[in-house]
């Protein structure tokens, strides 16, 4: 809430001081960064103030703890580094959150106004760096435009489709002597983001729909950034029209569904390749027709019209050609269709979907997700997976890494909820796992959460076990141990004759991820054998007061399918290695 | 591919230009043309682009540059409903045997001797690019020496400013 204190001060304080206050009254409550130098000032009030600062290991940390904090809970998240290598740290996570639509905002210090350009000591134009991953920034130098600066960034953050926004700010703005005032009126002309969607365009698309005989609502993260998981199930059970979530998607509709088709994409299932392929309208929500999901442009959803929705006009038209535009949120989207398909559904007007819905749950039968059991009695990290998904349930929340077991993550964990499944889907991030791990527990002290990362990705982010074991934050890490780079890996197998060039990780070896947790102040488990797996993530489970580091050590050669090559077209899915599905279309009329 | 011609308002802040140069080469566009300046709203100026595209990915660009936070309004100018006009500067040669008729041409295209040497002349030609490119094939045989050409400014026919109505407040919000 915002205080009447903290609205205006009277008399002078630090630039510092208004800065702590500015984060207080955009509703900060909690900063996960790093002093040095040009920061050093807003460290000292920090001290005094409500928020609570979270001392990470590095800024990349900080800024990957504010993604999960943002997508675990929908608030804004916030970070904090100094001017030159803290800053520059920041530029992987302000990329992710940009690239995802995560709301976030980056604080920096920057050397003092009249060093600025001078290749000072840790200076470095970070403005001028994250202008295109960010979705705005600033460059503060006179502390009078502090509280502005930090009002506007959470405005920007927060509105529209979100995003990350950097407001960096110079050591003698914090130094300097100033007045607070909370603006009342934050300008920006040039910043109007649509909500409402244009009644005509939702009449448009309403009228596709009914006329429409293969529709598919194509879910995308949008949808979950826009809350409207409760609007998409009325739409979906009203109608009886199939439904894809993208990677970013995950949850934005119960996986158990049974008009769910699963993922769609490079690594989706093969109901919702299919669905997508097949259909003759994509009622499109909060996704960009991502190259993941596409395949080859030029041959997706050859006879698909488009419905597409989105907050941001530029998504529109940008890959596909969209024959009914509808910019605003998504949320707004679907509660207007709601109410025009009611309506039509009361004059006894609905959609012909039988045969289209009948032939997919035919495919989706016949082409089940699945995978190989290793013969020699190793652990598959399907399986893993699987188990951990089912043991800790719809209500922990999920983080992935980047690679094969975030594949498997995404196919064999069953989401049910919105913001249970936080993954870096756009940039693509190894190393993401742990740290948004940590944020989305400081965001929801009380649900389980559970990283679930590749022995890759774990070696490039898990100093912040640290920070969860000093903390408080009793985060749960699952390493899918298969000692390489497994998806670089996979694809040195099907595409390189398997000359694995620089994948081997040895990580079964080095390092001793047991004692690496252990020496990091954490639970360290290890499990090689499919009999000890439940045992051990109960074990796991039980464990919440410290963090839980669990080593499984699984088969190496396992690889994740379907599969759609890249460049290649959505129809050459791959279920297995050279298999590819064959449909029976004579169900389709 | 095409010309149009793009008129920018936006916010007189610092760095606005690195940004929209920024976004059009990340996205893979050329800008033909540039010009900046003040209006007459003080805190407000105006950009004037020529890009070279398809229409399809002119609307890219459009949706693009209004994401700026900083920029105010886009409107892409008609070429049959605006007037356009670039300013160069030429300096050619002129020994006193073509000294004439360098000065007779600068006189049929009502341009203008800014600054005179023994061995050339600095003439300044108003005029869209037609008129420019006219102008300048005609004095290259006489040796052009240096040549300076400010980006294209335009601006639509008629009484009405592309600035009206585009300067509304935003009321802040708390994060939630």
């Amino acid at each position: 809430m915002t205080q009447q204190s903290t609205t205006t001060t009277s008399g002078t304080i630090t630039g510092a001081q208004s800065l702590i206050r500015s984060l207080e009254a955009a509703g900060t409550e909690h900063v996960f960064g790093i002093p040095g130098g040009a920061i050093l000032p807003a460290y000292d009030p920090m001290m005094d103030s409500s928020m609570r600062h979270i001392l990470v290991r590095h800024e990349q940390g900080a800024g990957h703890a504010a993604q999960g904090y943002a997508a675990a809970s929908g608030r804004v998240g916030v970070c904090m580094a100094t001017s030159g290598p803290g800053a520059t740290n920041l530029v992987t996570p302000l990329a992710d959150a940009h690239m995802d639509s995560v709301p976030l905002v980056a604080i920096t210090g920057q050397v003092g106004a009249s060093m600025i350009g001078t290749d000072a000591f840790q200076e470095a134009d970070i403005r001028g760096i994250t202008m295109p991953i960010t979705k705005h920034n600033f460059l503060v130098t006179d502390p009078a435009e502090i509280p502005r600066a930090v009002a506007q960034a959470f405005h920007i953050a927060s509105t529209g489709r979100p995003g990350p926004v950097l407001v960096d700010v110079a050591k003698s703005a914090l130094t300097a002597q100033t007045t607070f005032t909370w603006p009342t009126d934050l300008g920006l002309p040039g910043y109007r983001p649509v909500t409402r969607p244009h009644a005509k365009q939702v009449r448009e698309a309403a009228r596709l729909i009914l006329e429409s005989r293969k529709p598919v609502l194509y879910v995308g993260g949008g949808t979950i950034r826009s809350n409207a998981s409760a609007e998409l199930l009325r739409l979906a059970e009203m109608t009886g029209i199939p439904v894809v979530t993208t990677l970013m998607a995950l949850g934005a509709f119960p996986d158990s569904h049974p008009q769910h088709l699963g993922m769609p994409g490079m690594h989706g299932t093969v109901a919702a390749v299919a669905g997508l392929q097949k259909a003759d309208l994509l009622i499109t929500l909060g996704a960009r027709f991502d190259d993941r999901v596409t395949g080859n442009l030029d041959s997706f959803a050859p006879g698909a019209k488009v419905i597409h929705a989105d907050i941001d006009p530029a998504e529109i038209g940008k890959n596909r050609h969209a024959d009914v535009p509808i910019v605003g949120d998504v949320r707004e989207v679907l509660a207007d269709l709601i109410v025009l398909l009611q309506a039509e559904a009361d004059q006894g007007t609905t959609g012909d979907y039988e045969g289209w819905v009948d032939f997919l749950a035919g495919v989706k039968k016949t082409y089940p997700l699945g995978y190989d059991v290793p013969a020699d009695g190793a652990l598959s990290p399907q399986y893993v997976i699987e188990r951990l998904g089912a043991i800790a349930g719809p209500d922990t929340i999920y983080t992935s890494g980047v690679g094969q077991h975030q594949m498997w993550a995404a196919h064999f964990v069953k989401y049910e909820k919105p913001r249970t499944w936080l993954n870096s889907g756009g940039l693509g991030t190894m190393g993401y796992s742990v740290p948004a791990a940590m944020g989305a527990k400081v965001a929801c002290p009380d649900s389980t959460v559970w990283a679930i990362d590749g022995d890759g990705c774990f070696q490039m982010t898990n100093q912040e076990l640290a920070t969860c074991a000093i903390n408080d934050i009793p985060i749960k890490v699952a390493i899918i141990n298969n000692e390489s780079l497994g998806m670089v890996r996979q694809w040195q197998t099907l595409f390189y004759e398997e000359r694995y060039s620089n994948t081997d990780l040895h990580s079964k070896r080095v390092p001793d991820f047991v004692k690496l947790a252990e020496a990091y102040g954490c639970v360290g488990l290890a499990c090689e054998r499919p009999e000890d797996v439940d045992a051990t993530i109960e074990k796991a489970m039980g464990i919440n007061d410290m963090p839980v580091v669990v080593d499984f050590r699984v088969f190496r050669d396992a690889m994740v399918w379907p599969m759609v090559a890249a460049g290649t077209s959505n129809d050459d899915i791959k279920h297995a290695r050279d298999l590819a599905p064959e449909f029976d279309e004579d169900e389709l009329t | 591919m095409s010309m149009h011609t793009l008129s920018v308002l936006v916010e007189d802040k610092p760095g606005v230009l690195a940004r929209i140069a920024g976004l059009f080469s990340r996205r893979g566009f050329n800008i033909e043309s540039l010009a900046v300046g003040p209006t007459e709203h003080v805190d407000v100026s105006r950009m004037t682009i020529v890009v070279n595209v398809e229409s399809t990915p002119l609307e890219q660009v459009t949706k693009q540059l209004n994401k700026l936070v900083e920029v105010i309004k886009i409107v892409e100018l008609d070429r049959d409903t605006s007037v356009t006009r670039e300013l160069m500067l030429v300096k050619i040669a002129a020994t006193p045997e073509t000294r004439g008729q360098v000065l007779d041409t600068v006189q049929l295209f009502r341009a203008k001797v800014i600054d005179v040497a023994s061995e050339a002349l600095t003439v300044q030609i108003v005029g869209n690019r037609d008129k420019l490119g006219d102008f300048l094939r005609v004095v290259e045989p006489f040796g052009v020496r240096e040549l300076v050409q400010s980006g294209m400014v335009a601006i639509g026919r008629g009484q009405r400013s592309i600035s009206e109505r585009s300067l509304r407040p935003v009321a802040p919000t708390r994060a939630v």
